[in-house]
């Protein structure tokens, strides 16, 4: 029982520094790259795209799609090592 | 054919998929009306959250305001995308473990409170009537151009049609009803957007294609956003590109707007309850995921379609004769949406950012009804594009009259009032308080309080100021006590609520010098969630520890076990 119990506990670690990680990103693309340093960005181009700007109408938005991806498979797999140690401690 | 012919007949056959889907999956259980029985595949459910998600707004607005703000248009982009990244990662996975039906439900039952749950209760509805209400407006203005019925009797065939399927198949009719719109919307953006792209820059990708040069006319082989930018400094407006310069919004706004989109779009409890209806925790967060996908294919056109309708517009109506002005001025001119006023009386249309010498007004939402037209794209395009903006606008409406209609028969009755309801009883309240909100819905739809637009800043701040704060530290933090909820939910919809009707109804004169912080009342849901954030934390840890068995659901929620629940 205590295993189990232990292993929920290290479970939920790994969840809020992944989190942690993920939401970094979240911040890093979606405020200080397409906000904060939007103008300094801007003085280079991507073909036809201002950076910042890019960052700020589309870039961030394919961030966020990955980060729910990435945390989606992520999540996936540290359930499966969960429910495998609970299944040999039972 | 004509545009006329083809939209009667393109709207009336997705009217008809919409009502066959709703009769074939009617329910017979409350789970079932409010939840869909837990069995939508997580695929599905992104695409019916997506369809949720996107409102009129997003279809017939966001595009249109883009083209208008440029650089600045991104505080919707990002705002309505980032906060799924939000709701994907500390609400929804918690929120399905937990299991239950609505979110008061689960306010209720953390912060072990009634009156919690009361004012959970009160925000739902709130925040749900002043969206729903945009919507029936939607509905109308779309039936009165597109099929030149009026207004009022296009609202009132939008009620009949919500109507049928919402109270008839509860979620898992608006589920499968969603998850077809969203079809419907998305090839309606994309087909003008693509065939627009193509037209300008030779590029059919719309995501590349305003970042291409110009393939053809004066400007050939300039970058379209260099042409864009080049065009507005001519005509006296800020560089289409530029991000914080004279005329547009300032750092710390734009911040702060985004923030309380991202943060307001987490906490919309229409949004939040999609994700009661898949299977599983993994189901969750994997339908967050395609949620986001579907979302963002068309938050990725969407800047496109600005940046080509601004040129377009311009570059067909700027420094023509009034009179040999293209068929689609004329069109548009007749409802009133784009007017021209010839200052100089010279006969000539001049567009420019200066008030004084500027003779063309344009209504932002017209920009993507309009669009088709502008770029002469066939009548059956222009007919999609009306299906698409009533599928946004009918899918959203009906995910928050079902938010309505639980909060009322499930929180208030079932919950507090009435607990030994039996379940035929309560299912039949769930019908008849979804049927008394589309009338009411339909009401504000018919006699538009003047202040619809407004009144969406307000649903965001207050989402944001209200929900998110309690709802993640319900999850997070152990500690957080009712008390502490309480306090925070009402300081933060206070202060929200006290600004916005301040600075939007009692003082319209005050403009941002008068601001706190430069903030407008757009973004200040921002400060009003980290108020609620500190008042939580502050109180809860002056207050009793929440008793045991609350500390066990919170371990709980946290470990997916999906065999188990």
């Amino acid at each position: 029982m205590n295993g189990e119990a232990e292993r929920g506990k290290v479970y939920w670690r790994k969840n809020l520094k992944l989190v942690l990680i993920l939401l970094s990103v979240w911040f890093l693309s979606g405020y200080v790259l397409s906000i904060f340093l939007v103008e300094p960005l801007n003085e280079f181009s991507v073909g036809g795209f201002p950076l910042g700007f890019w960052f700020a109408q589309q870039g961030s938005i394919w961030v966020f799609i990955l980060l729910t991806l990435v945390y989606a498979r992520v999540m996936a797999k540290f359930d499966r090592e969960l429910e495998d140690g609970d299944e040999v401690s039972s | 054919m004509s545009i006329l012919a083809w939209t009667y007949i393109i709207v009336i056959l997705s009217f008809a998929l919409y009502i066959g889907i709703a009769i074939y999956s009617r329910v017979r259980t409350t789970a079932g009306f409010y939840i869909a029985g837990r069995g939508v595949p997580a695929i599905v459910n992104g695409m019916a959250t997506g369809a949720d998600w996107m409102s009129a707004a997003s279809f017939i607005s966001m595009a249109g305001l883009i083209s208008f703000m440029g650089y600045t248009g991104a505080v919707y982009l990002l705002g309505w995308t980032g906060g799924y990244v939000l709701l994907a990662l500390l609400l929804a996975p918690y929120l399905r473990k937990f299991g239950k039906f609505t979110v008061p439900d689960f306010i209720g039952d953390r912060y072990y409170s009634d009156t919690a749950r009361m004012v959970a209760v009160f925000c739902a509805i709130f925040v749900s009537f002043t969206y729903v209400a945009g919507q029936m407006r939607g509905v109308g203005v779309v039936f009165s151009r597109f099929l030149e019925i009026d207004v009022n009797s296009g609202v009132i065939i939008g009620m009949v049609l919500v109507l049928v399927y919402a109270t008839l198949g509860g979620m898992k009719g608006i589920t499968y009803t969603q998850a077809a719109q969203y079809v419907v919307l998305i090839i309606a953006y994309l087909i003008p957007a693509i065939a627009i792209s193509w037209k300008i820059t030779g590029n059919p990708i719309p995501q590349l294609g305003f970042g291409s040069r110009i393939a053809a006319g004066e400007n050939a082989g300039v970058y379209l956003l260099e042409a864009i930018d080049a065009i507005h400094r001519d005509l006296g407006f800020p560089e289409y590109t530029a991000a914080f310069v004279e005329g547009k919004k300032s750092m710390l706004d734009v911040f702060a707007i985004t923030m309380a989109l991202m943060v307001g779009t987490a906490g919309l409890p229409h949004v939040i309850v999609r994700f009661y209806t898949v299977p599983s925790v993994r189901a969750a967060r994997i339908s967050a995921f395609w949620a986001l996908l579907f979302i963002g294919l068309l938050y990725t056109t969407a800047p496109a379609v600005a940046t080509f309708a601004r040129v377009n517009m311009i570059q067909t109506l700027h420094g023509e004769a009034y009179d040999s002005a293209p068929e689609w001025f004329s069109n548009w001119e007749k409802t009133g949406l784009i007017r021209f006023e010839d200052k100089n009386q010279d006969g000539i249309i001049t567009y420019s950012g200066d008030k004084d010498t500027n003779e063309l007004i344009v209504d932002r939402d017209i920009m993507v009804l309009a669009n088709p037209e502008i770029a002469k794209l066939p009548a059956w395009v222009v007919a999609l594009v009306a299906a698409g903006g009533l599928a946004a606008a009918l899918s959203t409406a009906a995910g928050l009259l079902l938010v309505i209609s639980s909060a009322i028969s499930h929180d208030l009755f079932k919950r507090v009032l009435k607990p030994d309801m039996g379940e035929k009883q309560e299912l039949l309240l769930a019908r008849l308080a979804a049927a008394v909100a589309v009338m009411v819905a339909g009401y504000f739809g018919i006699h538009p309080p003047g202040f619809v637009a407004q009144v969406v800043a307000f649903a965001f701040g207050l989402a944001a100021s209200s929900f998110f704060p309690v709802i993640i530290l319900g999850v997070f933090s152990k500690r957080t006590t009712k008390e502490g909820a309480i306090a925070g939910m009402l300081s933060g919809i206070l202060f929200t609520a006290a600004y916005i009707i301040y600075f939007k109804f009692i003082n319209r004169a005050a403009g941002p010098e008068c601001w706190f912080l430069g903030i407008s009342p757009e973004g200040i849901g921002t400060v009003g969630m980290l108020i609620n954030f500190f008042v939580t934390c502050v109180v809860s840890r002056f207050t009793k520890a929440p008793p045991a068995e609350v500390q066990q659901i919170v371990e709980n929620i946290r470990l997916p076990h999906a065999a188990r629940d």
